[in-house]
């Protein structure tokens, strides 16, 4: 009994029954992961990487290469996002009748809360941040983000909520209430274990992230723009990336509060969301999905800046409607707050209210629909080229009009009364998420990475990941479209009625094709970095660019521009091309930059291990970890000495070296 | 809606293709500009919605499903002298209950229904939230505890059909299904007479036993069924010696002097207490229970099998007791 | 940030900020306040969300005693009293500052800080007293609400405490130097906003919870 209460004192809750060395998959898995790490590891090790890594990348406020580690999260966490959904397709395809499935109830569960919660706070959001971070800087023509140190703190803290996921999968389980934790099965009652805990605290280190960096986004492009560039001279992409994350601000805070009042119903036994005392689950629906519906915007809105600007491109042209597409972005922002009801239709809210929402919903459609016209008369009397990017352009428009259609429908409540949590749904926002924001994605990543590397992307296999994700979404998600209309809901893990299998098998088998352009993308960064001497683009403006970003070398200098660039017209640098102005080459000054610190990764490692001995009940850790939180954080405050002068003869070679490629080239 | 995604996906394709490099068409690069287009690309979709959302508000209203029908199918009017008959519907965990308050029976996952006769299904939930879903009867509302929620519908056609729930609420939402039968209404007295003559009765003790997290629960039927059970699950004072919600409520409204708050192990279902303030002895392990405990991997065993049921079942004693199916 | 001359009818505009002297810096003092107040908006999202809450739970008694049979109005209006007059010392630092008197801004931070520890004080003293009497969180989900909107409330305060504790320390090691000036004005825009929270928190449910 003693050494029992010793055990738990201090070790909580984990046990040796806490790792699942009884679960083939996930001992298999563990073992791949182990076996991988311990080689990258080991790799590091041999070539003397570590100092190079931590002085270089982990400890940089370089915003350049924190969104490429944005990137790389991002990608990674796809990947484990991706095997979910592959191990849930499969499941589906053959769980009929007597067929109970490979998977039980216990496991499905948790593959599907997985699946959702890391393809949009560890994937989608990752991808965009990290967009953002890499390009809108240089679009606005200024050397750094407004809170160099920040932005360096937000990504390790949502690297530190995608390792705790992480650890679930092998320590303890994961939540089984659905992507958004939903109470009542996320209560402490009907959910004793460690799931909904990791679930919270992982999305509540990484939301404050999220909101943090928002909050940086969002000074920059307000303070730091480039003289002369008024707001409505500011590129599609960063007007888009302003609402986003205007829009990330107004509503991770509500994440944030509704997360926090579930935790104290688990940890202090309060009443928020419990059946009884006066608690109200219903709250917690509404809560989430005040965050939930807009979540979908912050991703979309600077995807749709992304299009804007690929489509213009390669076009040759500028964007058609440029005011009218920022009024809709703006539109879209503050509309999108105004829906989250038509989440929970059946809940029984009353018929005005629902008509409310309902219509709310659709008036969206209607900026978004201009958007859609905006780009297609941009295409109109434009001399296109078919480059990777305009191919995923032509891809996502043609998809994501039907996604956009199915949304309408469902916006109608009486629709949504026979739909509501249908295959139908989830057809239609992974039309909309993949068919709009992965592909968007995509595009940005093969348009933007020239600039990041100073070389093209490989197009071959470029090509079959495109086809890979455009044949494998169809042929995906037609079927579920199909099913869901018969009726078929979500979340379930067996069925009796025979007929719907040849339904599930092709999508299974669309996951796989998905599956394809996944790893084809894979191959084509090798495959890339392999012939990069072939690929390499020494001007710095490889597709005849139009915004600032390609005014600079490719990858850019750390300090971006050597003199700050001054904007007379919409699309910057093309305009300075027009114009033939003439890149100065010399006179070169000092320039004035933040210094690297180690701090964001000291400051969210105690967050995550606070975070993991609050899931596992080790009391004294949390609070050492929480109080060495707290005297880091004071510690940090104490250090003026934050940023130092790059010299001006430094300045002087890395130019003088761009003059020479130019002048090769020419 | 086709109407506008159609033309729209025909002119993606058609500019996509004739606007390309080398292609036939003209490249203007001024031409980024255009108020009259402005207009149409805004004014298209706004006639859209405001047609469709002029169609939402009224069949929001029409359709909504705590009002009552209007009509029994296109054909038949409805008959305002016939009462709608009333069933009580409480989501289980993971089956569903249905009581027939006028009738004085109940049934576990299997609703019988008269075809052309309006229904009104009254609706709650003892833990999780659920949806009443059968999609022949077209539309579904959430079962939630603590709440009672409410369903018009008609059945037109006999026959047999499927109704599950359509909102996940753990680990046996998948098999969590009804069969809904349809029949004329002389078969649905005779039903009634039958299942009258069952023994079964559900008394709160059976109730209780039943409310038991259970899976894949077979058919049962009660013949006599307590009074005002519904109400008591609603109110969530069903286990003797509870206040109910409505009671509290009217005290809550009156707040008079200190009373003693409500709990005590007499509270039905009262939430556990806070992780934070259990002893270290007190702490469960966190055990992974991804293992199934029957030896026997899931797969390949019949859907009614006792073994499937591996993470929560009706223990054998009660199941024997015939308080509760086979 | 300076602004060129941008006239498009000039022959020969400049594309580039030639004659910049290096100084397009990240940090700059404009951006951090303005960075700050976003920060302050996103906090007053927490507040709002937590005041729906209490909006929604404020009646769920469950059986147990409502606001009329556990507040002390007197006792919160001192309490309203030490957290007003905080701003107000907070506002003589702030002069001080501007007026470059260290010794006056180091008082007056410290006469703030006394008044927003006697505020802490008080609160504690009020929770201590109500758990007593068995009105705990876990009572109800009115006392839920209540307990984490005036807590959260009073956490805000004990971070402002801590903060301003770190500031004395800096402001003394530094005087008043650029950097301390600027989280100086950032921890007032801070306490003040807690004092229009508070403002919030006394009508909405010490007020109206009395009337109710």
């Amino acid at each position: 009994m003693f050494d029992q209460t010793l055990a738990k004192t201090i070790f909580g809750r984990l046990s040796w029954e806490s790792f699942p060395i009884h679960e083939p998959i996930l001992l298999v898995t563990f073992a791949v992961v182990v076996l991988l790490g311990l080689g990258i590891l080991a790799a590091v090790t041999k070539y003397k990487l570590w100092g190079y890594l931590w002085t270089e990348w982990f400890t940089t406020v370089d915003h350049k290469k924190i969104g490429i580690m944005y990137m790389i999260l991002g990608i990674i966490m796809l990947l484990r996002g991706f095997a979910d959904a592959v191990m849930m397709r499969l499941q589906q395809a053959i769980a009929f009748g007597a067929n109970e499935g490979y998977l039980n109830a216990h496991h499905y569960d948790q593959i599907f809360t997985a699946h959702g919660t890391i393809m949009i706070f560890f994937v989608a959001i990752p991808l965009v941040v990290g967009l953002i971070n890499y390009v809108m800087p240089l679009q606005i023509g200024a050397r750094d983000v407004a809170f160099p140190f920040l932005n360096n703190f937000s990504f390790w803290l949502t690297a530190a909520g995608a390792i705790l996921v992480m650890i679930s999968l092998f320590v303890g389980e994961f939540s089984r209430a659905g992507w958004l934790n939903y109470v009542p099965v996320a209560n402490l009652q009907n959910s004793p274990d460690t799931g909904p805990d990791y679930y919270l605290w992982a999305l509540q280190i990484a939301g404050v992230g999220t909101t943090l960096s928002a909050i940086n986004m969002v000074a920059t492009i307000l303070k730091m723009r480039a003289p002369g560039m008024t707001m409505m001279k500011m590129p599609v992409f960063v007007w888009t990336a302003l609402c986003s994350n205007v829009l990330a601000i107004a509503i991770f805070p509500v994440l944030t509060g509704a997360f926090a009042l579930l935790m104290l119903d688990r940890y202090l036994g309060m009443n928020f969301f419990t059946n009884d005392l006066g608690g109200n689950p219903m709250m917690y629906w509404n809560l989430v999905w005040i965050w939930g519906h807009p979540e979908v915007y912050v991703l979309v809105l600077p995807v749709f800046g992304i299009y804007s600007e690929i489509t213009s491109t390669f076009s040759g042209k500028r964007l058609f409607g440029y005011s009218s597409m920022v009024y809709a972005t703006v539109v879209i922002t503050i509309l999108s707050y105004l829906v989250w009801l038509h989440h929970f239709f059946t809940m029984g809210s009353g018929a005005s209210v629902n008509s409310f929402f309902g219509i709310a919903t659709m008036v969206i459609s209607i900026p978004t629909g201009a958007k859609i016209f905006n780009w297609l008369f941009t295409m109109y009397r434009g001399n296109i080229r078919y480059e990777l990017p305009m191919m995923w352009v032509v891809a996502f428009m043609l998809t994501f009009v039907v996604g956009g259609m199915t949304g309408v429908l469902l916006a109608v409540p009486p629709a949504d009364f026979v739909l509501h949590n249908s295959l139908f749904l989830v057809a239609h926002f992974h039309n909309v998420i993949i068919g709009g924001v992965v592909f968007g994605l995509f595009a940005g990543m093969t348009y933007w990475f020239p600039k990041a590397f100073g070389f093209k992307l490989d197009p071959f296999w470029g090509k079959v990941s495109f086809w890979g994700w455009v044949v494998g979404y169809w042929l995906a998600w037609t079927p579920i479209y199909v099913v869901g209309l018969m009726g078929t809901t979500r979340r379930v893990r067996h069925f009796d009625d025979p007929s719907l299998q040849p339904w599930f098998v092709l999508a299974a088998i669309g996951a796989l094709i998905i599956g394809v352009g996944i790893v084809a993308f894979v191959i084509q960064i090798a495959v890339s970095i392999k012939n990069r001497d072939k690929l390499r683009d020494t001007t710095g403006d490889p597709w005849d660019g139009r915004t600032l970003e390609w005014a600079t070398s490719s990858p850019p200098p750390n300090y971006n521009f050597a003199f700050t660039p001054v904007v007379h017209d919409l699309d910057a640098w093309y305009d300075m091309k027009d114009r033939a102005a003439q890149r100065p080459t010399a006179g070169f000054q000092p320039i004035h930059m933040p210094r690297n610190t180690g701090m964001g990764v000291i400051l969210s490692g105690l967050a995550m291990v606070m975070g993991f001995a609050m899931v596992w009940y080790i009391w004294w850790l949390a609070i050492v970890s929480f109080v060495a939180l707290v005297a880091f954080s004071i510690a940090h405050t104490f250090n003026y000495d934050r940023d130092y002068y790059i010299a001006a003869d430094v300045v002087t070679d890395t130019e003088d070296q761009r003059s020479r490629l130019l002048a090769e080239k020419a | 809606m086709l109407l506008i995604i159609v033309p729209v996906m025909i002119l993606i394709v058609v500019f996509a293709w004739r606007y390309r490099k080398g292609g036939d068409g003209t490249y203007d690069k001024q031409f980024h500009h255009s108020t009259s287009l402005e207009l149409v690309i805004w004014s298209a979709p706004l006639l859209i919605i405001i047609a469709l959302g002029a169609l939402t508000w009224s069949s929001t209203h029409l359709l909504d499903p705590f009002r009552p029908l209007d009509r029994i199918s296109a054909e038949k009017p409805i008959d305002r002298n016939v009462a709608p008959l009333r069933v009580q519907v409480v989501a289980l965990d993971w089956k569903w209950l249905f009581i027939y308050p006028e009738q004085g029976v109940a049934t576990v996952n299997e609703l019988v229904l008269p075809v052309d006769r309006q229904v009104r299904f009254d609706i709650t939930s003892t833990n999780m939230m659920n949806t009443f879903y059968a999609p022949t009867l077209a539309g579904m509302i959430y079962a939630m505890p603590g709440m009672q929620s409410t369903l018009h519908a008609v059945l037109n056609k006999p026959g047999e059909y499927e109704g599950f729930s359509a909102n996940y609420s753990g680990a046996g939402f998948s098999d969590m299904r009804f069969k809904l039968h349809g029949v004329d209404q002389a078969s649905f007295d005779r039903w009634i007479g039958e299942t009258k003559a069952s023994t079964k009765t559900l008394q709160t003790p059976q109730y209780l036993a039943l409310e038991k997290p259970s899976e894949k629960v077979p058919v049962a039927r009660y013949g006599s069924v307590e009074a005002g059970i519904f109400s008591r699950i609603v109110n969530r004072c069903i286990t003797p010696g509870t206040t109910c919600m409505s009671a509290t409520m009217k005290h809550d409204g009156k707040q008079h002097g200190l009373v003693p708050p409500r709990g005590g192990e007499h509270q039905h279902g009262a939430p556990p207490e806070g992780a934070v303030f259990k002893e270290p002895h007190e702490i469960a392990p966190g055990t992974n229970v991804t293992k199934p405990r029957d030896p026997k991997p899931p797969g390949n065993q019949a859907p009614a099998s006792p073994k499937n049921r591996d993470i929560s079942s009706i223990s054998p004693a009660l199941a024997r007791d015939g308080s509760i199916g086979a | 940030m300076a602004t060129p001359s941008t006239d498009k009818a000039e022959t020969s505009p400049t594309f580039y900020l030639v004659e910049e002297s290096g100084h397009h810096h990240a940090a700059s003092g404009g951006s951090t306040l303005l960075g700050f107040w976003i920060y302050l908006m996103s906090d007053a999202l927490i507040f709002a969300t937590l005041f729906a809450t209490y909006g929604v739970l404020s009646t769920s008694y469950a059986g147990g005693p409502g606001p009329g049979e556990l507040f002390e109005l007197p006792l919160v209006a001192l309490n309203t009293a030490f957290l007003l007059f905080s701003s107000i010392t907070y506002g003589m630092a702030m002069i001080d500052m501007e007026a470059g008197n260290q010794r006056a801004t180091q008082i007056w931070l410290a006469i703030t800080g006394l008044l927003g520890a006697a505020f802490i004080g008080v609160e504690l003293y009020e929770f201590t007293s109500l758990i007593h009497e068995g009105a705990t969180p876990q009572t109800s989900a009115f006392l839920s609400a209540f307990f984490t909107l005036v807590g959260t409330h009073g956490l805000h305060v004990t971070f402002g405490l801590i903060w301003l504790v770190v500031m004395l320390v800096q402001v003394g090691q530094r005087g008043l130097n650029a950097d301390n000036r600027r989280r100086l004005v950032c921890l007032g825009m801070f306490w003040h906003l807690l004092d229009v929270v508070w403002i919030g928190v006394f009508t909405f449910v010490y007020l109206l919870g009395v009337l109710r």
